[in-house]
């Protein structure tokens, strides 16, 4: 997601890496380097400069100078500053000791309220709340029967009044969800601009009234550098507690989310990657300054294998792995697995959250066809044939290329790639390499 | 504001009522969010010779969201200028400075929105949340206003609740309204709005569609089509393919620009919001990057809050200290 960040910064930095001394000719440019990048992913220009001027001084310290990889050491002073700007730890929403818990949510028009609602619904109700909904939003037409059709598709209630006064309603809408032992209660308010005086006294009214637990600002990834005067705006009149970070799954580079963070010193709770309502994931500040650098997002990867992997299937592979077995049919499941992960982000989604991937990735279009054809190989293939592979002799594989609409190489290829996997797999049960992503840590 | 083919319509290009007021409000929305800029800009006085002028302006033309690329290109003329001693005030600076983003933001071509075809087709297009059902509201209206009749179709078939929110804009505007099931196909749609469109003898059709991220590469097809569909409908449509930008939106809009432009021949920018704080400096770097004009923009979430796009007034209106 901040691919074109981590490609300027890569490409800075890729230059200091084979130099065995800096200049501060050398610092100037990678710091000028360091800027523009900074820029053209729309971090706050004044966020830039004190990054850049904290990264300089680092880097023209002993630590750097001293060092046999100063290079080495200026990529190391980037990424640390980059996650100390992004926060520290993953923040959470607190939650009420006395039921219900509110939750105001408040942003600009667009910015993707009601989505984050229906997701933030979601994600609740999955974690065994139950959540209910407030349509506060009385101006947009048709805003009430969006986050009704969002609550019928999760089964959790959706308490509206029409356009009747929002500050009313959403009190009122509390107090049914109370009535109905509804443990989280989510509103929506209409989206409206910082300058809009009479639209956030509105919004104060309704935090007065309703005193939320967690108010909460979403906030489009695409924003400018006008992001920081909405953050700041917001958090003069509400001071929100923490940020959903919307729209991520495309390739804005989401800088509004560091300078907004470094601004107002709020953390960024969620971000929001797609329009299915599961596609709402926690926010880790190391895991995305990583990102930032072209290190990869291996975190993410495997928490969502983890997540997508069933435990049986796991534990029957991994007896598999220790007895040394490998076969053709565990490695449809494990291709089955992966194509689950993707979740209609396609391979390349996924491909990109591997380190040193994201920078070749990009121009690149990952054939989801191949996984179809490997697909129809295996299943050409009688049983015993998956589980021993070894039998697969000349005539069988011309079968198998006619059966699958291959041909003869390209299954020799699939076999000969198996092959190596197997062997691979043997070492893995024997402990001799770490557990693969997807297999759960017991 | 519109291409009619009927020379008298075109009401809003009238230089009378554009001095009275028609880009007032919206001076006076880009003013409060200008203020701080504007302040700069007076906090130096002008002198050549001052490396930090330049590096002010710079930052000031970063900060509205203007890009690095458009940024240099600005200052590297004003600096030519300013060397070659056209520049010696800062009021000259000023006043330059504003020229020089109207230049650029002065592509050739028509900057009205063709309708002057029976009927006229006008696709709307742009990420979530950018305003296209709202700026189509709005179009609706002033074409009502103009006296020509409207047609809308309900091509975003995705979103929950997005055709209730195009029928509201419809039945406020006057406009006659294509619905469509929840999930139904949008090219089937958009070929049945403009079908209807040539039975009842409407002016304009304006189709709505589901936003869209750029990056996704199914719903970038899925535009194709729609695109593609309405072109074997009718030939020679859609004679517009506007693209809604959120005035908020950074360096990313240049990229968005760009894709749909790749997939669906965009003909202009609607500039949506920008009568919030944010300057919508995004429609600067697309027009000098990719060359497609702004042709209205959007500044309030009323019928009325539309305008044709003035290249100069948007620059005095960036950098002028008492608009």
């Amino acid at each position: 997601m901040f691919d074109s960040l981590s490609d300027r910064l890569n490409g800075t930095l890729d230059g200091l890496r084979g130099k065995g001394k800096l200049s501060e000719d050398d610092i100037n440019k990678a710091m000028r380097e360091i800027r523009l990048a900074l820029l053209e992913a729309d971090v706050n220009f004044a966020v830039v400069r004190d990054f850049v001027a904290k990264v300089k001084e680092r880097a023209m310290g002993a630590e750097v100078l001293d060092s046999l990889t100063p290079g080495q050491q200026v990529v190391k002073i980037v990424h640390e500053e980059l996650t100390s700007l992004m926060g520290t730890s993953g923040a959470k929403l607190s939650f009420a000791n006395k039921p219900p818990t509110v939750i105001l949510l408040a942003g600009l028009q667009g910015s993707g309220k009601t989505t984050a609602a229906g997701k933030l619904a979601r994600l609740l109700a999955k974690q065994r709340k139950t959540p209910a909904l407030v349509a506060a939003d009385v101006y947009r037409p048709a805003a009430i029967q969006q986050l009704q059709t969002l609550g019928k598709s999760l089964q959790v209630p959706v308490f509206e009044r029409g356009t009747a006064d929002p500050v009313e309603t959403a009190a009122w809408g509390i107090e049914q969800a109370r009535a109905q032992g509804r443990d989280v209660v989510i509103v929506d308010t209409a989206g409206r601009l910082s300058i809009d005086q009479e639209m956030m006294d509105e919004l104060v009214r309704i935090k007065q009234k309703v005193k939320p637990h967690d108010v909460v600002l979403v906030l489009d990834s695409m924003t400018g550098q006008d992001a920081v005067a909405t953050a700041e705006a917001f958090r003069e009149a509400v001071d929100y507690d923490g940020v959903i970070l919307t729209k991520l799954d495309g390739d804005a580079r989401g800088g509004a989310a560091l300078a907004v963070r470094a601004v107002t010193g709020k953390p960024i709770l969620y971000t929001s990657v797609g329009e299915k309502l599961d596609q709402l994931e926690e926010f880790h500040p190391e895991r995305m300054a990583s990102r930032i650098l072209g290190m990869g997002d291996v975190m993410s990867l495997i928490e969502r294998a983890q997540e997508e992997f069933d435990e049986k299937q796991a534990a029957d592979m991994e007896a598999q792995l220790r007895r040394g077995e490998f076969t053709l049919e565990d490695f449809l499941d494990q291709l089955r697995m992966v194509r689950k992960m993707t979740r209609g982000q396609g391979m390349a989604g996924l491909l990109g959250m591997l380190p040193g991937v994201g920078r070749q990735i990009k121009n690149m279009k990952v054939d989801e066809r191949q996984v179809d054809r490997v697909e129809a190989i295996i299943l050409s293939m009688p049983p015993y044939e998956r589980r021993n592979p070894k039998l697969i002799d000349g005539s069988r594989r011309r079968r198998i290329a006619a059966g699958s609409g291959t041909n003869v190489q390209t299954v020799n290829q699939l076999l000969g790639q198996f092959k190596q996997m197997q062997k691979m797999m043997k070492q893995v049960g024997k402990g001799k390499m770490p557990q693969f992503p997807g297999m759960p840590r017991r | 504001m519109f291409n009619t083919g009927t020379e008298q319509v075109a009401v809003a290009d009238d230089p009378e009522e554009r001095s009275g007021g028609l880009f007032r409000r919206m001076r006076d929305s880009l003013s409060k969010s200008r203020r701080a800029m504007t302040q700069q800009l007076q906090a130096v006085m002008f002198d050549p010779a001052d490396p930090e002028v330049w590096e002010r302006l710079e930052e000031a033309l970063i900060m509205a969201d203007c890009g690095v690329p458009a940024t240099v290109e600005v200052i590297e003329r004003l600096e030519a200028e300013s060397d070659a001693g056209g520049l010696t005030t800062g009021e000259e600076l000023r006043t330059r400075l504003a020229e020089i983003v109207a230049e650029l933001m002065t592509p050739p071509g028509d900057p009205r929105i063709d309708v002057s075809h029976r009927p006229s087709v006008v696709l709307m297009t742009g990420v979530n949340g950018t305003g296209k059902t709202t700026s189509i509201g709005k179009i609706a209206h002033h074409l009502r206003e103009a006296d020509m009749t409207v047609v809308i179709g309900a091509a975003d078939t995705f979103r929950a609740a997005a055709g209730e929110q195009l029928e509201t804009w419809a039945d406020r505007a006057g406009a006659d309204f294509i619905s469509s099931q929840s999930g139904a196909d949008p090219a089937a749609v958009a070929y049945d709005s403009v079908a209807a469109a040539e039975s009842r003898g409407r002016d304009v059709v304006i189709v709505d569609t589901a936003g869209r991220l750029h990056t996704q590469d199914h719903l970038m097809d899925e535009l194709r089509k729609i695109h593609r569909v309405i072109g074997q409908r009718l030939a020679g449509a859609p004679h517009e393919v506007l693209l809604t930008i959120d005035a908020t939106t950074g360096q990313n809009g240049l990229q968005q620009a760009r894709l749909f432009a790749e997939a669906v021949e965009v003909t202009g920018i609607v500039l949506t919001k920008l009568d919030g704080t944010a300057k919508g400096g995004i429609a600067l770097a697309i027009a000098h990057e990719l060359g497609l004009p702004v042709k209205l923009i959007g500044i309030g979430e009323g019928l009325e809050d539309l305008r044709p796009f003035d290249p100069v007034e948007f620059g005095h209106a960036l950098f002028d200290a008492d608009a």
